[in-house]
């Protein structure tokens, strides 16, 4: 590759110029809000982690970890999500609160990407983690509060699909006793969302046509509570059983909540198996090509910094909401200019310090020798301009 | 009435396929979609936009969700490696992909494939054992062993007729392929009711499906 040239930066990573910053922390600032009027609190956690320890516990496959060596040979990560630095801290700092722990953060994560394709390398989350309970209603209240978080970051038509690791788990494996490979590759292929391929797959493992059209059926599982009755039906797995009984008490939960209308179940959906153990869901904008939250129950994960508890939570993806937003108000609060000549200079900056503590932004500048006119070349940059200059007394323009 | 589902529709042998298969499911498509020289096309009648792009690109505007829905062969599927739902094998457009060589070929010292599919070729290859060049070429790819380019190419071959003229033989089938209908995977929430419609009705009426 041929040496950068000075205006570009590394594939992957974006600039925030003023106006998308601002709008930005507008949406982080209304979602945390949200979290917080939920009784969640925010944490910062560290940037870099040991790879030994947070980045083998995250849910990113090895390959999309960014490693770094340190100066004593150890390997470590940028964090690539924050659902495991948080398992890490409630498993060592916070080991002494009671639970629940009830933990929001916002930050910015990194991938190591290969290809184009809404797939960042630095992007920002905004999430919350609910540790210690492992109920249906502990469930139901990360997805509302991720239904809330979208409606205060501005989004208006969006959709939530709720699925259940373990219905898949207990029906593969009533269907395929012993066989866990082929298992795998059944669940291999919904994670790939390859419908074609999970037929395919399904008809060549030599199960007689009912087996066969029972898993084929899964394909269909979509809609409203009725979903979780209609699947009963396809399994006697006591798993797949205590699992829909526990999606469709979060599915009665949501509907308390007033929500369950932007909720979808689709059992077909399934996460990273090797990480979630329970409830997953994903959340859709209807202008956005791409899902913009993501979450469910890890069981697991604390188990591995010490703490066996459950755990359950979401990400939403901040800067992709940002993408789909439309900006709320487009006019700018804009700066007062102060023009002061040097004999004046006290009485100007007292008058900025004034504005300042009453919150209006004030941008202080030397007028020059030949008396310009304030307002050259700043067209529509400020509200207004106040001249501390000559033996006037403070004149209001613009 | 639903909303508008935005279909990336290959442009040239597919799409003769596709829009007919459309038709047989009872889809209102008018015959000179494809005659014409605009890229979108409005369909109020089937409730549809078709986006004709080149084949190639149908997975990318998908995932990106600029259409919502896609019809695309299975080849260019597994070359460009997409995160997108593959909802249906729609049976048409049926053809191969395929090692070809010139029917004396031996291993020789330097192992080079030429073909339209670097990744597939690659990935196929790696899996046989085999540590080989592979070069990307854009058309015509039965010249570069005629030529001297390469010993051996991966190509589609649908009736093996442009194999014979030239005096190739395919050596080994790699992979069917067919024509799969894609979702965007946000769409496939969103329209889920209309994705899903277009998907019962096309089932129907697909080459090898059961009626019932």
């Amino acid at each position: 590759m041929s040496k950068p040239k000075g205006f570009e930066k590394p594939v992957g990573v974006r600039d925030y110029l003023p106006r998308a910053t601002k709008r930005l922390r507008r949406i982080e600032r209304g979602v945390l809000d949200c979290m917080a009027r939920w009784g969640y609190e925010t944490i910062k956690t560290p940037t870099i982690e040991y790879y030994d320890t947070v980045g083998i516990a995250s849910s990113t496959s090895d390959r999309k970890l960014f490693k770094l060596l340190n100066n004593r040979g150890q390997t470590l990560v940028l964090r690539s999500d924050l659902t495991a630095p948080i398992a890490r801290v409630a498993s060592s700092l916070l080991r002494e609160e009671p639970l629940p722990l009830r933990l929001s953060y916002h930050a910015n994560v990194f991938r190591a990407i290969e290809e184009e394709a809404g797939r960042e390398a630095e992007f920002f989350q905004t999430g919350v983690e609910l540790i210690g309970d492992r109920s249906p209603e502990a469930d139901a209240e990360v997805v509302a509060l991720a239904i809330a978080s979208l409606q205060a970051a501005g989004v208006k038509t969006f959709k939530f699909a709720l699925g259940h690791v373990g219905f898949l788990n207990g029906l593969f494996d009533e269907a395929l006793p012993g066989r866990s490979e082929d298992q795998k590759a059944l669940k291999e292929r919904l994670l790939h969302r390859d419908y074609v391929g999970f037929r395919e797959a399904a008809e060549s493992l030599g199960l007689n046509r009912e087996q066969q059209e029972e898993l084929e059926g899964i394909l269909r599982l979509r809609g409203g509570r009725e979903v979780c009755d209609q699947a009963a039906g396809l399994s006697r797995h006591p798993l797949a059983l205590e699992s829909l009984r526990h999606l469709c008490s979060v599915w009665e939960a949501l509907d308390d909540y007033g929500v369950s209308e932007h909720v979808l179940i689709d059992l077909t959906m399934i996460g990273d198996f090797s990480y979630y153990t329970g409830m997953v869901f994903e959340g859709y904008a209807a202008e956005l090509g791409f899902p913009v939250c993501s979450g469910g129950r890890y069981d697991n994960l604390l188990r591995q910094f010490g703490r066996d508890v459950p755990a359950t939570g979401f990400a939403l993806k901040t800067n992709r909401i940002l993408d789909g937003v439309e900006d709320p108000s487009p006019e700018e609060e804009l700066p007062v200019l102060i023009v002061y000549d040097a004999a004046r200079r006290a009485e100007a900056l007292a008058e900025a310090g004034r504005l300042r503590t009453e919150g209006q932004a004030a941008v202080t500048r030397l007028a020059n020798e030949t008396g310009e006119s304030a307002e050259a070349g700043d067209g529509g940059r400020y509200a207004r301009v106040l001249l501390f200059t000559g033996e006037n007394a403070p004149a209001s323009r613009g | 009435m639903g909303e508008v589902l935005k279909v990336a529709m290959p442009k040239g042998r597919i799409y003769k396929k596709a829009s007919q298969l459309f038709r047989e499911a009872g889809i209102f498509i008018p015959d000179d979609v494809d005659d014409s020289r605009r890229l979108v096309i409005p369909i109020p009648e089937a409730n549809m936009e078709f986006i004709m792009a080149k084949p190639v690109d149908v997975p990318t505007y998908v995932e990106y969700g600029v259409a919502d829905i896609g019809i695309v062969g299975k080849d260019v599927l597994l070359e460009e490696n997409r995160d997108v739902y593959e909802l249906l094998d729609l049976g048409i457009a049926r053809c191969r992909m395929s090692v070809i060589a010139l029917p004396d070929w031996k291993p020789g010292i330097h192992l080079r494939v030429a073909t339209k599919y670097p990744n597939v070729a690659t990935r196929y290859f790696r899996e046989q054992g085999e540590q080989v060049e592979v070069i990307k070429l854009n058309g015509s790819i039965e010249l570069a062993p005629l030529i001297g380019l390469a010993d051996r190419i991966v190509d589609m071959v649908e009736t093996g007729q442009t194999l014979k003229d030239n005096g190739l033989v395919e050596r080994e089938s790699i992979f069917g392929i067919t024509s799969r209908l894609i979702a965007n995977r946000v769409s496939y929430r969103m329209k889920n009711n209309e994705i899903q419609e277009l998907c019962d009705r096309l089932e129907k009426v697909m080459p090898g499906a059961v009626k019932s």
